[in-house]
């Protein structure tokens, strides 16, 4: 059973979608590569969200699954000359089959050292990637990938992202609006109580963790095409750490907060960068910010401003 | 296996045991200072890293800048450390201790961004060296081999650590009292116990232990930007592998860390990294709780 999308939300959907598709009409380079990135960047935190905002699992390792889907899309088509409609869905079966192996171990426990054993199982990936050199080139970074030649350009890689990106967070919607996904919410507000009911918690949180990670995947094979290479930073925990963020920015109570979060931080990274090194700085404040103030999230302060011009009461 | 056959050689097998011993008795100290903040507080404190860093930094200005020795300077840099961790506790940490797991990881990653530009704007972007301490800058003979002294003085240092530890919190009334705080602050507080100073207290000691972990460390590892990121996970892989919040867990996680690091990258040249993190998942195959950990509860 899908609850259906309401009318606003799917007109503020079809007015984005097109304003993504006319954005390479007007021919602005820069906006481009900006724009790809964020649509990237958003189906990474969407896909995090499936874990957290739903299934109440903070994992501190979601870069894993997006730089196995990046290195192994990067890998097999320099290294191995494969065609992209081969690499890109093996690079996602992959970080799918990683995400499968470790929701089995990380699933055992809960909470807090849910969270310490991503991020542990995180820092193997990274430590293989930067150790393995004949395969990724190790912390030189595996640069140069061969682009498909229907790809090759600006504007072609563009569309296709954004065809990827649309595609994949319309599944995703359908995933967390279904049946599965209010047990997930179930879930997490009261595991006990889900238990009680009859869900095996341990096999729906499994479960959010590979569709987590699978999308991380997606994300991160479009993100090594994107950059026409992958760097072991990527894999790095404080990545982890970066996409938790704009997640909690946005807003993990709500579906599309996290792509909102991905875009004003991505936005606010580069303005800052204009100006000064010290974006760690900024990111720190804005981090300060949302867990004091903030806590859930843009959307969350969005929904309080219009209660309170509405003069309704506080309801989510 | 070239290194295997290197490892029947006993002098080669002593200097590799060494290495391991000195390097866990180091890392001891910095995750003791972690496990001991996560045991009363029930935080995980990424910004441990940083107070390393910053500690290690703070032996490099202390000793080699201001030249007043590398002992004082160990001590400046717990004192440094235990200072910066009290007025982040008093500033930010107390509102947090009631809110979700979740945001306390991100405000401890928060403190992380910005003491690392911190560093940059004190310290720069150089690498610094520390020089040993004088009477430490050679090395002991040990009748198979001779070994650097000073790595020698840190296989000591750790157990005097961790019996210092030990005995403070199990053998003396503020032991008791952070023991009492973990299981019923409420309660404690109605009899009359200032809890936050407690609270207070874990956190300057714990966070003084990574100073001066960082500190001793300096003239090994030099203080250099970007270390806080590395130490602080692989102090989490010993804290886990010994179970979070015990004490002799850390020490043996530790143990165990050192001997796989230099084991392994001795067997399997530049696969350390990798080994580590394998241990990791071998113990939790075994205890999901870590060594020494309790199961927690639902």
């Amino acid at each position: 059973m899908t609850s259906p999308m309401s009318k606003p939300a799917m007109l503020g959907c079809l007015l984005v979608l097109i304003a993504l598709a006319v954005i390479p009409l007007l021919g602005d380079k820069h906006a481009m590569d900006v724009t790809v990135e964020i649509m990237i960047l958003a189906l990474f935190a969407l896909s995090l969200n499936v874990l957290i905002g739903y299934s109440g699992n903070v994992s501190f390792g979601h870069a894993a699954y997006f730089a196995i889907g990046g290195y192994t899309n990067a890998i097999l088509l320099t290294s191995y000359d494969l065609p992209i409609l081969v690499s890109m869905p093996v690079s996602v079966l992959f970080a799918m089959v990683a995400a499968m192996f470790v929701a089995w171990f990380c699933t055992r426990l809960t909470d807090i050292y849910f969270a310490m054993l991503t991020l542990a199982f995180a820092m193997l990936v990274w430590a293989v990637l930067f150790k393995w050199r004949g395969m990724t080139n190790g912390d030189d970074g595996f640069v140069g990938i061969t682009i498909p030649a229907f790809l090759d350009g600006r504007i072609p890689l563009y569309y296709f992202t954004l065809i990827v990106v649309a595609a994949s967070i319309a599944l995703l919607w359908l995933i967390c609006h279904s049946a599965f996904g209010k047990v997930l919410v179930a879930v997490r507000e009261n595991r006990t109580r889900a238990g009680f009911v009859g869900v095996d918690t341990r096999r729906m949180r499994w479960t959010a963790f590979v569709v987590a990670g699978t999308f991380a995947g997606i994300a991160g094979s479009l993100f090594a095409l994107f950059k026409s290479g992958m760097y072991v930073e990527n894999a790095f925990w404080t990545q982890s750490a970066q996409v938790l963020i704009m997640t909690l920015l946005g807003g993990m109570y709500s579906f599309f907060g996290p792509a909102i979060g991905a875009a004003v931080l991505h936005m606010l990274e580069i303005t800052t960068n204009r100006y000064t090194e010290y974006w760690p700085t900024v990111l720190g404040g804005i981090l300060l910010v949302i867990l004091l103030f903030l806590p859930d999230g843009l959307v969350g302060l969005a929904q309080k401003v219009k209660n309170k011009f509405s003069g309704s009461g506080g309801a989510r | 296996m070239q290194g295997l056959e290197m490892l029947s050689n006993p002098t080669f097998f002593v200097i590799q045991l060494l290495n391991s011993v000195s390097m866990g008795m180091n890392y001891f100290i910095i995750a003791a200072g972690l496990s001991l903040i996560f045991g009363v507080l029930r935080v995980i404190n990424f910004a441990h890293g940083a107070f390393f860093m910053f500690g290690a930094y703070a032996c490099y200005t202390v000793s080699s800048e201001w030249g007043l020795g590398f002992w004082p300077a160990v001590i400046a840099a717990g004192i440094f450390l235990a200072a910066i961790s009290v007025f982040l506790e008093r500033t930010l940490f107390r509102f947090l201790y009631d809110k979700e797991h979740l945001m306390q990881l991100l405000l401890t990653f928060a403190i992380v961004l910005i003491m690392g530009d911190v560093a940059k704007l004190i310290w720069g972007t150089d690498q610094y060296s520390v020089s040993y301490p004088e009477g430490l800058k050679g090395a002991w003979n040990l009748g198979v081999t001779f070994y650097p002294s000073y790595r020698l003085v840190l296989c000591g240092i750790g157990p005097v650590i961790l019996l210092g530890v030990w005995y403070f919190t199990e053998r003396t009334r503020w032991g008791r009292l952070t023991k009492a705080a973990t299981q019923d602050r409420e309660m404690l507080a109605a009899l009359g116990i200032n809890v936050p100073i407690i609270y207070t207290s874990v956190f300057l000691i714990g966070s003084a232990l990574a100073g001066v972990g960082g500190a001793l460390a300096a003239p090994t590892n030099s203080p250099v930007p970007g270390m806080d990121v590395f130490i602080i996970v692989e102090c989490f892989v010993i804290v886990i592998i010994g179970g979070l919040g015990s004490l002799w867990g850390s020490f043996l996680g530790a143990l165990i860390f050192g001997l796989v690091y230099n084991f392994g990258s001795v067997i399997f040249p530049n696969g350390q990294d990798v080994f580590a993190y394998l241990l990791l998942l071998v113990v939790l195959l075994i205890r999901p709780w870590g060594l020494f950990g309790k199961p927690e509860q639902a």
